[in-house]
């Protein structure tokens, strides 16, 4: 069974450590994700960028608004990482998704950080 | 991380606002930043207990303000208010309390106490101090080593702005929205003040960190700002420019050229992120000074190698920056651009006319000094380049000039 781990913290807090400190948390983690890799469990890994630097597209009425999601009434139910040439073709194709499922919205987040994991994981 | 080591970050973290809602409620900054310490004490010593709170800010405003005014009726011998140190995140007065400070104050409450930072009549590096200890909660000690000036003299100078901010009166009605864009438009200034502090620093630690808190206030202001281009495209210029502090300086602490960096020793999550948010500002189609200069700097970003660089596009956005901002020092960068593009002579000619402007600006006469090398007139360069020695505002600025007389030298040398 494929899990997904969804990551959540203060991210003021997050964003206040040092590049020493950062580092140092990056450097405990990527001793997990070895572990994990060499047992052949170890998917796709992302570190987002802030949410500053997100965009949320409505999709009911085709409304753009800068930041992330932040209404309460709905959950997260699926991610999509696409390679996008810039924001704008990220909004088209996001509005495609959006014809073919309407309701909802996408927050449209750049990935700062990006580890592939085990090829193939999860085909079978 | 492990054990308390959390809980520093934790506090800066909340520090802007809870300071802003305390400075709201005291509206003395003294009390506010007193109030503040008291709760951060409390903080240390029940947080590792009781473990985070759900809302840190609010935990600290609503411990910050009990202890003040503790504080106060102790004094009228009156009644203290229950122990702070028994209160946990399940506590019903504070979670009604941390929504309530949540939804209304929040944003005014940190542009207000970033503004009081502002002062009109302090000058730039008074700002720049009252910010860093305000607002970013640096001791004096650790401003002073990044002014490099004497803890004494730093405290002085801290001392004397919140005496001038408290003279001025902190202005606690609710701003209307013009006044709100002219608070963010002062802010916005004074947090590019502070990370040009950094960034004219050579490799100096303390100083160079001046870059980080900069862009730290500056997504702090996004988030409160979030669909202001501007605010996004100065936080895009200075993870631009700190993308490539690894490859600024040499070993020696020489400035090393653009042309001249390691790309690859180039931040790429700085640059992601910078580029992200240009992207997300163009669509508001607002133009203003710190996109376009956001825009400059994500065009020697995107070039791999410096021969990729678009000087032709530079050349087009310091044209926009030259009618948005008029300056001599856009006119100098542009013929910058200009010589890549077009030529050192087209260039030359278009600084010829910032002489008398720029006759005491390092850069001018380093700049004219290049492109009267590039069209081989050495003796003149030879002058330009003494005079912007003499005007260096560093030894790494001044060494840099050296080389390139060096360098004149031996090529003289060789064709003899």
């Amino acid at each position: 069974m494929l899990y997904a781990f969804l990551c959540y913290n203060n991210e003021s807090a997050v964003m206040s450590w040092t590049p020493e400190e950062d580092d140092a948390v990056m450097a405990k983690l990527d001793v997990v994700h070895k572990k994990l890799e060499a047992e052949g469990r170890f998917g796709p890994a992302l570190r987002l960028l802030p949410t500053t630097a997100a965009t949320t597209l409505k999709k009911e009425k085709d409304l753009v608004m800068d930041g992330p999601y932040a209404e309460t009434k709905e959950q997260l139910l699926g991610f999509y990482v696409i390679d996008c040439e810039n924001l704008d073709h990220a909004l088209e194709i996001a509005r495609e998704l959006g014809q073919a499922n309407p309701g909802g919205a996408y927050e449209i987040r750049p990935v700062r950080l990006f580890v592939p994991g085990v090829p193939g994981i999860g085909v079978s | 991380m492990s054990d308390a080591d959390w809980i520093p970050a934790a506090l800066t973290a909340a520090r802007p606002q809870a300071m802003g809602a305390l400075l709201r409620y005291f509206r003395n900054l003294d009390i506010a930043e007193e109030a503040f310490q008291e709760a951060c004490i409390k903080a240390l010593k029940n947080w590792p207990q009781n473990g985070p709170p759900r809302d840190p800010a609010a935990w600290l405003i609503f411990v910050g303000r009990n202890v003040a005014i503790d504080a106060v009726r102790k004094k009228s011998r009156e009644l203290a208010l229950p122990d702070e140190e028994s209160l946990s995140d399940l506590d019903d007065a504070e979670g009604d309390l941390a929504e309530r400070l949540d939804s209304a104050d929040y944003r005014d409450d940190v542009l207000r106490l970033l503004f009081v930072c502002c002062h009109p009549d302090l000058p730039g590096t008074q700002q720049i101090a009252l910010a860093l200890r305000i607002v970013s909660g640096l001791t004096v000690p650790q401003i002073a080593r990044a002014f490099l000036v004497s803890e004494a003299a730093m405290e002085q100078r801290i001392t004397r702005a919140k005496r001038k901010v408290a003279s001025a009166g902190v202005p606690f009605e609710t701003p209307s929205a013009a006044d709100r864009a002219e608070r963010l438009a002062a802010v916005m200034a004074m947090i590019y003040l502070v990370f040009n502090e950094g960034y004219s620093a050579s490799g100096d630690d303390a100083r160079a960190s001046l870059c980080e808190e900069a862009i730290r206030l500056g997504r702090l202001l996004l988030r409160l700002f979030a669909a202001e281009p501007e605010v996004m495209g100065l936080v895009a210029l200075m993870l631009l420019q700190h993308s490539r502090s690894a490859a600024r300086f040499d070993a020696h602490g020489e400035i090393v050229l653009l042309d001249d960096q390691d790309r690859g020793r180039w931040h790429r999550g700085m640059i992601a992120e910078g580029l992200a948010l240009i992207d997300k500002a163009i669509r508001h189609r607002q133009r203003g000074p710190y996109q376009v200069q956001a825009a400059i700097a994500a065009l020697h970003a995107r070039a791999e190698k410096p021969e990729d660089t678009d000087w032709a596009q530079i050349d087009l956005l310091y044209g926009a920056l030259e009618q948005i901002e008029p300056s001599p020092v856009v006119t100098l960068n542009r013929a910058v651009a200009v010589s890549k593009a077009h030529g050192p002579e087209l260039a030359l000619a278009m600084i010829e006319p910032l002489a008398a402007r720029l006759s005491n600006y390092f850069h001018f006469h380093g700049v004219k000094g290049g492109l009267l090398l590039q069209l081989g007139r050495h003796d003149d360069a030879r002058i330009a380049f003494d005079r912007a020695i003499a005007l260096a505002n560093s030894p790494a600025e001044a060494a840099h000039i050296r080389m390139h007389i060096d360098r004149m030298k031996k090529a003289t040398v060789t064709k003899r």
